[in-house]
């Protein structure tokens, strides 16, 4: 790596603890209902939406009653998002004449968008309307990522209260998430994209007229639009001229800023974040990398801050950020290091102030290797799934890196409140495998952890690797399955690995070769996201529930201490441990082999 | 349940109001206000006919032009309606094979150029809409233009060094070139002499 590789990562992580650090007090008032001056003028609003719908902000909910609220309005957000798709040809704002959706494309994507996943089966300017991109999949950015800070609230309430049933009230939550973190953060970040040359216009695309006539081959199509075939039940392809270029635009910074700072991922074009009117310029690569992690980092120090002890808060977050940084290293490494076979044909792969050098196949030119390879931990280490260069063509470590990340189960920085609630599970973990080491009952924040909460919590920590081996197992068995390969060998197990590691743990990214807009794929990776979003949350909330009842207990001189290095180090271990031994076997057999037979052919 | 059911379905209407419909039409409001040019699409306009967009590329195959990243995009290269890469892993014999066309291709258009080819030249951009070679991939391409431009050398060198996009900030990303614009000064160059 260069110097300049070093300045920019170094760069990024200065900014994004610089800006943490205020959001995360920012965030804490808001939770507390304290709404700080700047949007303090949102108020009557969020006053009329309670109104409207009948909240009283002092009804403070039971853990029960809590996941009720949190399903039945997810399920609300599914059904519009497969409404809107379905309909999108007879409805407005669709000035590219895009059809409906099929019906398992239409599932695969509510699913996805519902459970802050944003799995993308589809292709966004040739697939979605602009009704669809805005009020379904936009509208499904802001709401289920305010959905997953709201669950990690209550979870920190769970902590503070003492002997009681109530963790406060969804709606309350939700509202303040969306109203006061969400939207602002979203206006200044997309106003800044565009600012850099992101598209966000409601007309339909432009044409442009070539410099140079392009002579190209497409196939022939039917009445019925279907591809023709010859005889050997090949496409017939006809030779074609053209000397235009249609331009797709649309809405989509403001798309774009919501789908960085929820964690969601799901681009507004096909390639999402490589495609240079969704980043078009270094520094919005920066700013769209930066908020990846910004609300999910800022919430350590509102958790911190919320259970009265910071350092608390800070010990999760240097966990999270020295996982984070060993993992791209390697990634920086080997996408550097690159392909061997490039050196063999005898091509100039050396960085330099030229060039960026290494393996370029996949990536863009204004981002490089370093940017490229940052992009891609970030973006699996938060489960945001937003690439800005394709993972498919990364070298088999630099491959392995974005799909450990993932299996780890988004717990390093991980989605904006999932991240943190994982962690925080795995913390709980931690703390009953030292108890045991030392014979004490364990404790974390002042509340003994006994056999309901390691229950829950194994539940929460198994649900997800279940979900991808089970996953993987039944797409490489089946027909259907194995259809969908686009890479042979080790790679192509390596495709359907990365599938269901990202549905399972509700990444979003993809070895985008996997051809998954299939009926298959679509009902497969839609279940598995469902699955492991919302049989993550509802132990989550009974955790919460079981511990506000019980007595805070003040600590004494047996009580392990849940912060400084020792703890850092022992969750650290507690989340290598676990997602290395579940996913090693599986990682030998794809990225692993894959690596021994690149290097086996120097 | 029931009594969950009211708020869930008035907040999710309300918050799809705010989020779905006032939201991006303020960022609308705000982009075509402040930033008309970029938030509808860069595009370059010369004696009103759009010649494309600064943000995307197009293709070039033309011995007297410069060549931009090779692109995955179907059914034809630099499709800007349906953008697509080659996703192919680093073992695909397709992609050995890619490549190798490319880099004959290459040494077909300039035989006399014996330098090592910079690796961007000949691998598949993310997009397939990349706007941007590296400066040595303008800087490899610079004697063929030169013979084939009736230019020396040294001018299509100021040419490249004028259209060379450093860091942004002095820091961020990596020094590379536009093409299309690259290629427009070249023909406008071509068009005064």
């Amino acid at each position: 790596m260069t110097g300049n590789g070093y300045l920019q990562i170094g760069l990024y992580l200065a900014v994004l603890f610089a800006c943490a650090w205020p959001l995360g007090r920012y965030m804490a008032r808001v939770y507390q209902g304290d709404i700080p001056l700047p949007v303090r003028w949102l108020r009557p609003l969020e006053r009329g939406i309670y109104r409207l719908a009948g909240v009283r902000g002092d009804d403070s909910m039971s853990w029960t009653r809590y996941a009720l609220a949190v399903l039945i309005f997810n399920l609300i957000g599914f059904l519009a998002v497969y409404a809107l798709q379905r309909l999108q040809d007879v409805l407005p704002f669709n000035p590219d004449g895009m059809m409906a959706t099929t019906a398992d494309l239409a599932f695969n994507t509510a699913a996805s968008f519902a459970s802050n996943t944003n799995w993308q089966s589809y292709g966004g300017e040739s697939t979605m309307s602009y009704l669809t991109q805005m009020l379904g999949l936009g509208v499904q950015n802001f709401l289920s990522a305010a959905t997953g800070m709201a669950v990690l609230v209550a979870l920190a309430r769970g902590f503070m209260q003492r002997e009681t049933t109530a963790l406060g009230n969804f709606w309350v939550d939700l509202v303040r998430s969306t109203l006061y973190v969400l939207l602002p953060l979203s206006i200044l970040l997309s106003t800044a994209l565009v600012s850099q040359g992101v598209v966000q216009t409601f007309n339909a695309h432009a044409t442009a007229h070539l410099v140079e006539q392009l002579d190209f081959e497409q196939p022939k199509l039917g009445d019925d639009g279907q591809p023709l075939k010859d005889a050997q039940g090949l496409p017939i392809v006809e030779k074609t001229t053209t000397g235009e270029q249609r331009i797709a635009v649309g809405p989509a910074a403001s798309q774009i800023a919501i789908k960085q700072l929820g964690t969601n991922g799901g681009g507004f074009f096909g390639v999402n974040s490589a495609h240079p009117f969704e980043n078009p310029t270094p520094l919005a690569n920066f700013l769209e990398v930066l908020a990846i992690f910004l609300i999910p980092a800022a919430l350590c120090v509102t958790f911190g801050i919320y259970v009265g002890d910071r350092r608390q808060g800070l010990t999760i977050l240097s966990a999270m950020t020295l996982i984070f940084v060993a993992m791209l290293a390697v990634c920086v490494w080997a996408e550097q290091s690159g392909n061997p076979l490039f050196e063999r044909l005898g091509l100039d792969t050396q960085a330099s102030e030229l060039q960026a050098g290494g393996n370029m196949e996949g990536k863009e030119t204004r981002f490089g290797v370093v940017n490229s390879a940052l992009w891609a931990t970030v973006t699996t280490a938060a489960s945001n799934g937003s690439i800005n260069a394709m993972h498919d063509s990364f070298t088999p470590l630099g491959g392995l890196v974005p799909m450990w990340m993932m299996q780890l189960g988004e717990v390093v920085f991980g989605g904006v409140g999932s991240g943190l609630y994982g962690m925080i599970i795995f913390a709980l973990v931690a703390v009953f495998v030292a108890g045991l080491m030392i014979g004490r009952t364990p404790e974390y924040l002042g509340k003994k952890i006994e056999a309901f909460e390691v229950k829950m919590a194994a539940v929460a920590i198994l649900v997800p690797p279940l979900v991808v081996l089970l996953g993987t197992a039944i797409a490489v068995m089946a027909d259907a399955g194995r259809a969908g390969i686009a890479n042979p060998g080790a790679h192509g197990f390596s495709e359907i690995l990365y599938a269901l590691s990202s549905a399972g743990n509700n990444n979003g990214s993809a070895f985008g070769g996997l051809s998954a807009n299939t009926p298959f794929y679509n009902t497969l990776l839609g279940f598995a996201m469902l699955f492991s979003r919302f049989w993550l949350i509802v132990p989550v909330l009974a955790i919460a529930g079981s511990l506000a009842a019980k007595k805070s207990i003040q600590p004494g001189a047996g009580t392990l201490p849940t912060h400084g290095p020792l703890f850092v180090m022992l969750l650290i271990g507690t989340v290598v441990v676990v997602g290395a031994l579940t996913f090693l076997p599986a990682l030998a057999l794809g990225p692993i082999v894959e690596h021994l037979q690149m290097i086996g052919a120097r | 349940m029931l009594k969950e059911l009211k708020p869930a379905f008035v907040v999710f209407g309300l918050l799809t109001v705010l989020t779905g419909a006032a939201y991006p039409a303020l960022i609308t409001g705000i982009a075509q206000t402040a930033f008309q040019d970029q938030a509808n699409g860069s595009l370059i306009v010369q004696d009103g006919k759009t010649r494309g967009s600064r943000l995307i590329g197009q293709a070039f195959s033309d011995p007297g032009h410069f060549w931009g990243r090779p692109s995955a995009a179907a059914p034809m290269p630099f499709n800007a309606a349906s953008s697509g890469a080659s996703n192919q892993g680093p073992l695909n014999p397709a992609l050995e094979e890619s490549v190798n066309n490319r880099i004959e291709a290459l040494k077909a258009s300039d035989p006399t150029q014996t330098a090592a080819i910079p690796v961007d030249l000949v691998t598949a951009s993310g997009s397939g809409l990349d706007p941007h070679i590296s400066v040595a991939a303008a800087r490899w391409q610079a004697p063929r233009i030169a013979r084939h431009r009736h230019l020396p050398e040294e001018q299509v060198r100021e040419l490249i060094a004028s259209h060379t996009e450093g860091r942004q900030l002095g820091v961020l990303g990596e020094p590379r070139v536009n093409v299309l614009e690259l290629n427009l000064a070249l023909d406008k160059l071509a068009a005064t002499r």
